[in-house]
């Protein structure tokens, strides 16, 4: 039997190995990306979710000025671990809107006390209308807009502290 | 006829390789219209998919979206990603899991009116979906990794 | 306590097994015989089955200052399920492997004396190797007796969907196959290493094939059982990639089956012999790597953890690369067995070995071509039923064409004829599926071969016993007639009922009545019931074809602990089929049903008794063999 012929199967094990090391690296993405990246924004306009904190619509988000359009909600799990991350990015002056969905003021309220409330303002997406024509699956999700309110970023899950010199640095060239 | 010793090793060898190319041929013939593409609505709704393919199609349950109609087992949805929509029709018991605003992944085929005809839903178990009847029973099972089903 | 005692017996064996490889290399330096490499090989299994004993107790008594036991089990669970519970979780189920990796090892170094010694010891070196890699996995990667500090309060609850008795035995049935697999992986490394592969090696390597294939055998037919009742969906096969993961070794066990018999007989095949031995294994460890590295996602994988999968990754790429790289360097060395024609058995035996083989390599393909797509291309698809039934099909069918002929051909060289013996059954075969041809008019050209095939291999497998003094016939004869007979009633039981299965889909209001097959049946009333740690919503129907009047309550559960919804689906066997009910969602003052009519479906799983029995009586005829003769095998 030829040389070639007994190594062959080798090759084909370096072969598999190397798919499967490919796969292991890159893990399959059962997440669902939103459609919307650089297009603008849908149209909405949102009651406010918690008493003192003013609603949000659309037409406010083509003011000239960046911002992160963040999906939460009191019964979101995730939600409490990023808390400091959202105070971080606010405290080096980026602007949080939020979208709660499906949630009630009360609870929503107690949520924003105990974690913090980063947010100009606050949106209520009980029927997650607003959520879906983002394109957005889940929470919590992120999109970043910019000044003439096209959505520019979708981050999915929670933000990472690593992550936020990317972030602070996408804000900017959306300026 | 009786082969030779040496013909033999060789007969079989050459009968080993006829095997295995006969193996990939045949599941390259079998794969070519036999694997199911996963598309998304917009890569339907942009024409990317062939109607009467059989196919995957994901995305979120259009929230008011779901009407059963009178047979009480035919079920008709929007599949929507945010950008585009596919109405779905589905004849059957749909899994425990799914809801309006949560993922599912249809399979079946696009119908040449542009709905498509869903034999099998696959709802999706997602971690971060934790609906407020969970109230703070969600705590105790953040970390648990359950099979996804 | 009792876990740092079961952690401590690991830490040993692993030790042990490290010893057993280096104690291979000893008899390149020295004279000295088997017997320090047989006692190590001992220790080394009494030793992992002391930890895994130590593991089930600290399950059996939830032991919640046991991580594994925390994340896994639950107080209210019932008693069986907390057994079970240990095995089903990663870490548990891996020791398991582990076990029986063990005690294979030391149950080769103490019953197998007829094998020439330093083959012997060059194949307990090798299980010591395969032991090793695996132990470390399971001391640094996959530890089941990490300690929880403080201990949690409750348990987490195993998946309901795993509170089964079926499935509570399926992973150990499954386990002694796969892993006892790796016993003819050891020899067939050893007899390369030292080159001597013939008629010996083939009878010290038969009875582990014959042990793990019968438990793979029987797995894999009960986890199909349990796919079907407890799913909910009416099937019995999904061709899922953990499925085809199990499937994989099975089809190389049954072709090293084969092989075996060839090489003990007649000295022949000696090359394929041995690569099937190392492929068989192989394909265990593959599945092992896929269920648990997240690489393809499936119903049955366990939680995904990347690292875990690059270790075991490296392990399967070492131990395979190094087998087939012996044998690209050995296997020149073997020689020539003595020839055959074609119409012999030997022939026929190479046609079964390549047709398992095809069948073997269009699964594997189909199963990671999803994965290389996606690699080269970064398109998403799936590869289903479609896929495999088409191309499995027709090579099936031409492996049942070579189980009939087979078996009534001479060694070496036949004059056909006893194949004119094939006259009738051929004829029953083609009556059968022209019968179906007209009476079931519309698709299933497939199914309807294949019954056409398995009606003329009922008579055919009896055939070799025609003409025979019965007394005096060996047990082995027996235990192939009945292996193939099994064989003929699996697939009569898939043609029949993928055929003729009839299905209602319908939502009814309590007191109507529906009908499927020639079955009336009452959807009497729906309330609610408790279980030991679910509730559910049962249904009440009442079923009768003319005869006698059936009660069946199927039920849609809910379980606390983790939240989930299933369905039990409940089912009435009768003797030519099953009638199989399935409730769904209520629908305003209506509840959804779904019901099947399957005919002779239970043929499928009685075949694959058969087939496992077959095996058995193969076991035990040899050993009764090798006993009569004085030596053991």
């Amino acid at each position: 039997m030829s040389s070639w012929l007994r190594f062959a199967p080798i090759f084909l094990l370096l072969l598999i190995v190397a798919a499967m090391l490919w796969r292991l690296a890159n893990p399959p993405d059962t997440t669902v990306h939103s459609q919307m990246i650089g297009k603008p924004v849908p149209q909405f306009a949102l009651a406010a979710a918690v008493p003192g904190v003013a609603g949000l619509s659309s037409a406010q988000l083509a003011d000239g000025k960046p911002k992160l359009i963040h999906f939460f909600a009191s019964w979101c799990v995730p939600c409490i671990g990023e808390a400091p991350v959202l105070d971080q990015l606010k405290k080096q002056g980026v602007q949080i809107d939020g979208i709660a969905i499906r949630d009630r003021p009360d609870e929503l309220a107690q949520f924003l006390a105990r974690n913090g409330d980063p947010f100009d303002r606050i949106g209520s997406d009980p029927e997650s209308k607003t959520q879906l024509a983002f394109g957005s699956s889940g929470v919590p999700e992120t999109f970043l807009v910019d000044g003439r309110g096209v959505i520019r970023l979708q981050h999915i899950g929670a933000i990472e502290p690593g992550e936020v010199p990317a972030i602070t640095a996408a804000v900017e060239q959306a300026r | 006829m009786i082969a030779k010793p040496k013909h033999q090793r060789l007969v079989l060898v050459a009968i080993a390789l006829v095997a295995m190319l006969a193996a990939v041929l045949l599941a390259m013939w079998g794969l070519r219209d036999r694997a199911a593409y996963f598309y998304t609505p917009a890569d339907v709704v942009a024409g990317k998919a062939q109607p009467g393919q059989s196919i995957r199609l994901g995305g979120m349950v259009q929230k008011g979206s779901v009407q059963r109609l009178a047979d009480g087992v035919t079920v008709r949805f929007v599949l929507t990603d945010g950008a585009a929509k596919v109405p779905v029709v589905f004849r059957g018991i749909v899994p425990d899991l799914f809801r309006e605003g949560s993922g599912a992944i249809a399979e079946g085929s696009l119908e040449s009116g542009g709905t498509f005809d869903a034999t099998n839903i696959l709802a999706k178990h997602d971690e971060r979906y934790m609906p407020p009847q969970m109230g703070n029973q969600a705590a105790e099972h953040q970390t648990a990794k359950t099979v996804d089903r | 306590m009792i876990a740092e005692t079961g952690l401590a017996a690991l830490w040993l064996a692993a030790s042990l097994s490290l010893l057993q490889l280096v104690l291979g290399f000893v008899p390149a330096i020295s004279k000295s015989g088997s017997g320090p490499i047989r006692a190590v090989a001992v220790l080394q299994g009494v030793l992992t089955l002391f930890s895994f004993a130590m593991l089930l107790l600290v399950f059996a008594t939830t032991d919640l200052s046991v991580s594994l036991v925390a994340e896994n089990s639950h107080s209210a669970k019932p008693w069986l399920y907390k057994i079970a519970g240990t095995w089903g979780n990663h870490e548990g189920s891996m020791l398991l492997w582990v076990t029986v990796l063990g005690v294979s090892g030391a149950a080769l170094a103490i019953f197998s004396r007829r094998l020439e010694e330093r083959t012997f010891i060059a194949a307990l070196a090798a299980q010591g190797a395969l032991a090793l890699g695996f132990f470390i996995f399971l001391l640094f990667a996959s530890n089941p007796f990490a300690r929880l500090n403080p201990p949690a309060f409750e348990g987490r609850g195993l998946n309901p969907i795993l509170q089964d008795p079926g499935l509570a035995f399926h992973p150990p049935t499954l386990y002694l196959g796969y892993v006892g697999l790796s016993v003819a992986f050891s020899l067939a490394v050893g007899a390369l290493i030292t080159g001597k592969v013939d008629r010996e090696l083939a009878r010290a390597m038969r009875p582990w094939v014959l042990g793990a294939w019968i438990f793979l055998t029987l797995g894999i037919t009960a986890g199909s059982y349990w796919a079907y009742y407890d799913l909910g969906w009416g099937g019995w096969w999904f061709w899922d990639p953990v499925e085809n993961a199990s499937l994989m070794p099975w089809l190389a066990a049954t072709a090293l089956l084969h092989s075996l018999n060839v090489l003990a007989a007649r000295d022949s095949l000696r090359a394929w012999t041995v690569m099937l031995a190392m492929i068989a294994f192989s394909m265990s460890m593959v599945g092992t790597f896929l269920v648990r590295s997240g690489v393809l996602t499936s119903v049955h994988a366990f939680a995904v953890d990347p690292k875990r999968g690059v270790f075991l990754l490296i392990l399967l790429a070492f131990y395979v690369g190094a087998a087939l790289l012996l044998f690209a360097l050995r296997s020149g060395k073997l020689s020539e067995g003595p020839e055959f024609e074609l119409l012999s058995r030997e022939a026929a035996l190479v046609g079964n070995n390549l047709l398992l083989s095809v069948i073997l390599g269009v699964v594997f393909i189909g199963t990671l071509y999803p994965l290389f797509v996606e690699a080269l291309t970064g398109a998403k698809l799936s590869v289903g039923a479609p896929y495999f039934n088409a191309v499995v099909g027709p090579i099936a069918l031409a492996l049942m064409a070579l189980i009939t002929i087979g078996p009534l051909l001479n060694w070496r060289q036949d004059s056909g004829e006893r194949l004119k013996r094939l006259a009738i059954p051929a004829l029953l075969g083609v009556t059968a599926f022209v019968v179906l041809l007209i009476a079931v008019p519309q698709d299933g050209l497939l199914a309807k071969l294949g019954f056409g095939f398995a009606v003329a291999l009922f008579p055919a497998s009896l055939l070799p016993l025609l003409g025979r003094k019965l007394r005096r016939t060996p047990l082995t004869t027996y235990a192939m007639v009945l292996a193939h007979f099994g064989v003929a009633t699996a697939v009569a039981g898939m043609s029949i009922s993928s055929l003729t299965t009839s299905e209602t889909l319908i939502a009814a209001k309590p007191g109507e009545i529906v009908s499927v097959g020639r079955w009336s049946i009452r959807f009497d009333s729906i309330r609610p019931v408790v279980g030991p740690n679910w509730t559910a919503l049962e249904a009440t129907l009442y079923a009768t074809r003319g005869g006698a009047i059936e009660t069946l309550k199927p039920q849609a559960r809910f379980y606390t602990d983790p939240p989930t919804e299933t369905t039990q689906s409940a089912i009435l066997t009768t003797l030519n089929g099953q009638l199989y009910t399935v409730v769904g969602q209520q629908v305003g003052d209506r509840w959804q049903l779904r019901l099947w009519w399957k005919p002779m479906v239970t043929l499928i799983w009685l075949g694959g008794f058969l087939i496992a029995i077959g095996g058995a009586l193969a076991l035990i005829g040899r050993a009764w063999r090798g006993w009569r003769r004085g030596s053991v095998r």
